[in-house]
């Protein structure tokens, strides 16, 4: 009887209650979403997959971007397979990047994350990216470092590192295109 | 300060300035003192006793609340098992999800019972979200509930008086839930709510990304979840990925407060042990050792991640974020390292980034914060933990000095040591002989027949592992300390989800539960009953440096002797490849 009681406290009434301050939070508990005019909407925390050339790139993901999943590699420090990959990763990055050296590529652009879904890069790792984009869109070096910057997050209250949504990034970027 | 180790001071430094208090609160609860939370729960407690007819105030021996605890136990187990098996036609949930296997389901009821947490599936596809809020969230609630109302028990046998009554394990157990679990959870899950993780029962939701890909992206009633799995020190994640799914922790702010949620109360219970039983100072003292262990594991786990891997900077590539590979941008390589200690000497075993991806280094002291396990130890549970090395290290400080060994003014006598010792030894028994059966079976390669097949249908023990060598056999070796510490994490490359896995897995998880519940009440209860000697200069006194450090040095010997051989083949080995 007491374990009847507990099941439709701690299982009923504790998660309705947290349902109901859902109800106030944002996007209501239903996860954070950049909507767009077109009708358009992405989740801000949900990190996506960018191939294309003149999008800002993720890192790479494990599980390939697909949030009905998730997890890292879990490959060892020292597994070789692991490593031919981190290496053939950094090949293909200075393909599609021609001029960049290979000490100013950052290693989260070549090493996989925990979640397969990080929505965020280093400053590095946009920086490094910011000639090809500049080129592939026919802009300015410099305005698109502009944005680059304009885009990083600070420490939270002084805490933690800083990062770039990749996401805004590249919307901010569209937008800048469009006009 | 460099902003990513103020991130991590700040966490240790808030979580002891709100131990203390909680830990007075705590005490008042358990001794039945009038506290705020009266006003709140006060008659909906009485309302639950009334109908449940339990008399709270009824006094019970050591043996009666250990017979409640097992009954209870059994009866969650059932339930946990009954919807696991039936999920997919139960209601709530709108993916679909299939039914568990009858392997899986045990392993899976076992583990949040036992406020372990392994999960050889991914939350995700494996369960749904009727299993998530009433079998799982409800077992991490009174699992957490079970490991406080031992202690509680603990707490009053060691009082200075003579009794064999000590306390309605009831009461505890329901003043765990409402007063300490409840109230906690609720403000860590509206926290989270506004740092952006869902709390909806809506399924999976399909979008377009924006170069035009479609994206399945996995939602839930994580909020509430995510609360009680790191307040209750189980670390089950609502996700696959765990604490590193950008839902389930969104942002550096929520990873600072799941940090605090989960060393809060291991914290906590040692400080309401010395305001309970008026030990202050004995309290600080068992805080100090632990805090030491906590140290010396945590800076080194830091160093090694924020240098990186060795072999990535001689490809000539730049690691300013540190070993990145398994970590997320947001929380960076000195939160990730330190939150890989917290959640191994404490029993949480949720993770924000993967440890098969960590530093030879890291994964060892990884292993030696679940070999030890009273480095603050879990919910209630930590606290039992380091009861039993106190009562050793009683001892042998007693025969070094030549007096009668006591603690807290009653003699320790052969029937306590034996208890202690075969808790002490069981833990690593259980450890080294599973990783022996499964190593062996790995390096010959055994045909696993029904046991084991991998993803291509081979039944191959080799198949197994996600990476060669010695990291490969610390992969076994992670998989059966956290079974055997209830941790729970794991170096999730190792193919778990068959039955070898989830059969031998299970069995150490009942083991290493249950049996260091029944020791540390068991020594309690008879501890109790003795006859009460007041402190003269015969006394060895408990509350000094001298004696921290003898409690210290005596995990250090039984870990060193019982573990360095198996850490010399996995960590070790590959530490000395590497450099």
């Amino acid at each position: 009887m007491l374990s009847v009681i507990c099941i439709i406290l701690l299982s009923g009434i504790y998660p309705a209650i947290v349902w109901g301050i859902a109800q106030m939070a944002p996007d209501k508990g239903e996860g954070i979403v950049i909507k767009e005019k077109r009708g358009r909407y992405f989740y801000e925390n949900i990190g996506q997959n960018f191939s294309d050339d003149k999008y800002f790139w993720s890192r790479p993901s494990a599980v390939n971007y697909n949030a009905a999943g998730s997890g890292g590699s879990n490959k060892g420090p020292d597994n070789p397979d692991y490593l031919l990959s981190v290496q053939s990763k950094t090949d293909s990055f200075m393909t599609h990047n021609p001029g960049v050296n290979r000490e100013d590529i950052p290693s989260d652009m070549v090493t996989a994350s925990g979640s397969g879904l990080d929505p965020h890069i280093s400053i590095e790792g946009a920086m490094v990216q910011v000639k090809r984009i500049a080129k592939l869109r026919n802009l300015d070096e410099n305005k698109v470092s502009k944005i680059v910057r304009d885009h990083i997050d600070a420490p939270v209250y002084g805490m933690g590192p800083e990062r770039i949504n990749v996401l805004k990034l590249n919307l901010a970027l569209d937008n800048l295109t469009a006009h | 300060m460099n902003p990513q180790i103020l991130g991590v001071v700040v966490m240790f430094v808030a979580t002891l300035l709100l131990a203390v208090p909680l830990g007075k609160y705590i005490a008042k609860v358990y001794s039945g003192q009038k506290v705020w939370t009266d006003l709140v729960f006060g008659q909906a407690e009485r309302l639950l006793f009334k109908t449940s007819r339990i008399d709270p105030t009824r006094e019970m021996t050591w043996k009666q609340s250990l017979t409640a605890l097992l009954t209870l136990n059994v009866i969650w187990f059932l339930w946990a098992m009954f919807c696991l098996l039936n999920q997919a036609w139960l209601p709530m949930n709108p993916d679909h999800n299939p039914g568990m296997t009858p392997d899986l389901a045990w392993n899976t009821a076992i583990s949040f019972l036992v406020n372990c947490n392994l999960q050889d599936y991914s939350g995700e596809t494996g369960v749904s979200y009727f299993s998530q809020v009433l079998a799982l969230m409800f077992l991490q609630f009174v699992s957490a509930a079970t490991g406080l109302a031992a202690a509680a028990v603990v707490f009053n046998a060691l009082k200075d008086r003579t009794t064999t009554q000590l306390g309605n394990f009831y009461n505890y157990f329901l003043k765990s839930c409402t007063r300490i679990l409840l109230p906690l959870c609720l403000l860590i899950a509206t926290i989270h709510l506004f740092e952006g993780t869902p709390m909806t029962f809506k399924g999976m939701d399909t979008v377009t990304s924006l170069q035009g890909d479609t994206m399945h992206v996995s939602r839930g009633p994580v909020a509430a979840f995510v609360a009680i799995k790191h307040v209750g020190t189980n670390g089950g994640g609502f996700f696959g990925a765990n604490s590193a799914h950008p839902f389930e922790n969104p942002t550096y702010l929520s990873n600072i407060v799941q940090m605090i949620a989960q060393i809060l109360l291991p914290f906590a219970m040692v400080f309401a042990f010395g305001f309970y039983a008026n030990k202050k100072r004995l309290a600080w003292v068992f805080w100090g050792v632990m805090t030491t262990g906590f140290l010396i594991l945590v800076v080194p786990t830091i160093i090694a991640e924020v240098h990186g891997n060795p072999y990535i900077a001689q490809m000539g590539i730049a690691q300013p974020g540190g070993n990145m590979e398994g970590k997320e941008i947001r929380f960076g390589a000195v939160a990730s390292a330190f939150w890989s200690i917290a959640t191994t000497v404490i029993s949480t075993g949720s993770v924000n980034a993967m440890h098969d991806s960590f530093m030879p280094v890291s994964g060892m002291n990884m292993l030696l914060g679940m070999m030890i396990n009273s480095f603050y130890g879990g919910v209630g549970v930590g606290f039992l933990n380091f009861f039993i090395y106190v009562i050793l290290a009683v001892f042998i400080g007693g025969l070094m000095v030549g007096r009668t060994p006591e603690f807290g003014g009653k003699k320790i006598e052969a029937k306590e040591m034996k208890i202690a010792m075969i808790i002490a030894l069981f833990h690593p028994f259980l450890i080294l002989a599973g990783t022996a059966i499964a190593s062996y079976l790995a390096a010959h390669d055994a045909n696993m027949g029904w046991w084991f097949a991998d993803a291509a249908g081979k039944h191959n023990a080799s198949g197994w592992l996600n990476n060669p060598s010695h990291h490969g056999f610390s992969e076994m070796l992670y998989q059966y300390t956290s079974s055997s510490a209830n941790n729970g994490s794991g170096y999730e490359g190792l193919a778990d989800n068959n039955p070898f896995w989830n059969i031998s897995t299970g069995i150490v998880l009942l083991f290493s539960r249950f049996l260091p519940i029944i020791g540390p009440v068991a020594i309690a209860g008879l501890i109790a009953q003795k006859k009460f000697i007041p402190t003269s200069s015969g006394t060895l006194k408990t509350d000094t440096g001298t004696f921290g450090l003898l409690v210290f040095a005596v995990k250090i010997i039984i870990a060193a002797l019982a573990f360095f051989p198996a850490l010399a083949l996995g960590p070790i080995a590959e530490w000395m490849k590497m450099h």
